[in-house]
């Protein structure tokens, strides 16, 4: 990084540390923290997506659209959490070889399921065994990414189902009155006024999803708590240009440090959205606001 | 072999009696129920322990939370804070290391950096941490006019706080509080990933279940079978604090009796 580093074995104090922190190694563990940004930035509106779609479905009138979306409510939170997520990304993959197995590979007679052995032919396999390494670190990132949505989107999904029922009723009654469909009752009344009900729960959510984050490690990314381990751990000068001893506490303290800032910030920005959103809402904080006001 | 054989092997191999040998191939399904039944005892410990240890210390923590002294509230706010704000693995990670490195300087900590104890003292401060925002909460929540009424009777201080304050704040929190005890019992799972050290495959029943998923690379059995095990536990612990809350309720018209809601808080 810097032209001094040159020789590390040289280097002491200061500028050992300023080498040390910015050796190739470490970036890597700067942008792993921008790989768990990253899974917060893609799964939060996923996961708002697939909690909208639930909701939705389990307040449809049309059973076994509800049946549906309360079957996926239910099950998801009932399951107890780190199985779900070392089955999810497994049978996912296992799912999507055996579909693309089935379409690409009709005339494959033998069985799939060997005893033990899970085999797809060739073609099937996903990612494509010829392909490079990122194709296969995306892939994992991706079914990461897909089983944080498929949990986060049963729990927002169940928060969104309280947030539409708890709309005053006299709302959308006096909008039926006015002649609008149920269809639109639900897009200008219920949907504009349900994230005051939300917030609290959606930001409870927030919260347990980034502390949900170190989890992909166990889904085998390359993480920050990875990173933590393998560049902590004591290293000799044969091993490494930067020997130390077991630095692996004080990196784990930076994780927490940034768990814990994380946690401080989000506290902030939910409590500032909270204000605004009440802005003018039947609410309590919303009747404070007019007080305060007036 | 019939599974009543099995049993008797592989029951109690968690805590180290029966046969030593775990199973190699042909895993039979019995195998696989029996084994993982058996690491669960080990998420008993764990839960059960740290549950009531950490009972006392989110008192004392809530107690502190709540008076005026800044010397007793900040410690306490900031503790809180730690424990609830970071992610239980981390604590774990960091708990680990931690105590590597007292054992380093002292062979005296080496049973920290065992499973048995060290990821129970983990567990203890972070549920401490968790059930003393419930209690806190509680205790604000405590009617206006209880504490008249205690005032009336010309209770004070200690004894105020012991026959009138502490009851009805246990009663408040009580619905909260079966939550929190739920979720430190899935918790227990984590510890299989922390690197505490498990001797002699005496593990927990994660621990059962990710050896019978490497050997046979198939987890559609062993997963299934350790949810199966904890959603029977959920429901043991809600039938026992359902029972402590009846009789924490039991002067009380049935219905003004706080409620229990089921409210997964999962990913400490």
């Amino acid at each position: 990084m810097f032209s001094f580093c040159a020789d590390p074995k040289s280097l002491e104090g200061i500028a050992w540390f300023a080498c040390y922190l910015t050796s190739g190694k470490h970036l890597y563990f700067y942008v792993s923290i921008g790989t768990v940004l990253l899974l917060l930035a893609i799964t939060v509106p996923v996961a708002l997506a697939f909690g909208f779609a639930g909701a939705m479905a389990a307040r449809s009138h049309f059973a076994p659209l509800s049946i549906l979306g309360r079957i996926y409510i239910s099950a998801v939170r009932g399951v107890p959490d780190i199985i779900f997520f070392l089955f999810v990304p497994i049978a996912l993959d296992q799912a999507f070889e055996w579909v693309r197995h089935k379409t690409k590979c009709p005339d494959w007679t033998e069985p799939i399921r060997r005893g033990a052995d899970f085999v797809v032919c060739p073609q099937a396999k996903l990612p494509l065994s010829s392909s490079p390494q990122w194709v296969h670190e995306t892939y994992g990132f991706f079914l990461a990414v897909l089983a944080f949505a498929i949990v986060f989107g049963a729990f927002s999904a169940n928060v969104l189902y309280g947030a539409m029922q708890a709309i005053p009723k006299a709302q959308t009654e006096t909008a039926e009155a006015y002649g609008m469909t149920r269809r639109q009752v639900f897009r200008r009344i219920v949907v504009p006024q349900m994230w005051v009900y939300a917030l609290p729960g959606l930001s409870n959510l927030w919260m347990i999803l980034v502390k949900a984050t170190p989890l992909l490690f166990l889904l085998g990314i390359e993480d920050i708590v990875y990173w933590a381990k393998q560049l902590g751990g004591s290293k000799r000068s044969i091993e490494s240009e930067y020997p130390h001893g077991d630095w692996r506490l004080a990196y784990f303290l930076v994780l927490l440090v940034f768990y814990l800032g994380m946690t401080k910030l989000s506290e902030g920005v939910f409590g500032r959205l909270y204000r605004r959103l009440s802005h003018g809402q039947a609410t309590m904080a919303g009747e404070e606001q007019r007080r305060g006001r007036a | 072999m019939t599974c009543g054989e099995t049993f008797a092997q592989y029951a109690l191999r968690s805590i180290g009696i029966g046969e030593k040998l775990l199973p190699m191939a042909d895993f039979t399904l019995c195998q696989q129920f029996v084994l993982i039944g058996s690491g669960l005892i080990w998420n008993l410990y764990f839960g059960i322990l740290s549950l009531a240890a950490g009972f006392f210390l989110a008192n004392a923590l809530a107690l502190a939370k709540a008076t005026g002294s800044p010397w007793l509230r900040r410690p306490a706010e900031g503790f809180i804070f730690v424990f609830r704000g970071s992610p239980l693995f981390i604590q774990f990670f960091l708990a680990y290391f931690l105590f590597l490195a007292m054992k380093q300087a002292n062979p005296v900590f080496a049973p920290l950096t065992m499973a048995w104890l060290g990821a129970l003292i983990t567990l203890t401060l972070n549920t401490a941490a968790y059930a003393a925002e419930i209690f806190y909460g509680a205790l604000r929540a405590v009617p206006r006019g209880d504490i008249e009424a205690a005032d009336a009777y010309g209770l004070s201080g200690w004894s105020r706080f012991r026959r009138v304050l502490w009851p009805t704040m246990m009663r408040l929190a009580w619905p909260a509080y079966t939550n929190e005890a739920i979720f430190l019992f899935h918790a227990t799972t984590l510890v299989f990933f922390s690197g505490f050290a498990v001797l002699q495959q005496k593990g927990d029943a994660l621990y059962y279940a990710a050896y019978f998923a490497d050997k046979t690379f198939n987890p559609f059995v062993a997963y299934p079978i350790v949810a199966l095990y904890f959603i029977l536990l959920t429901l043991a612990v809600i039938g026992v604090f359902g029972a402590i809350g009846r009789r924490l309720n039991r002067h009380l018209p049935k219905t003004t009796r706080p409620r229990f809601r089921y409210g997964p808080q999962y990913f400490r």
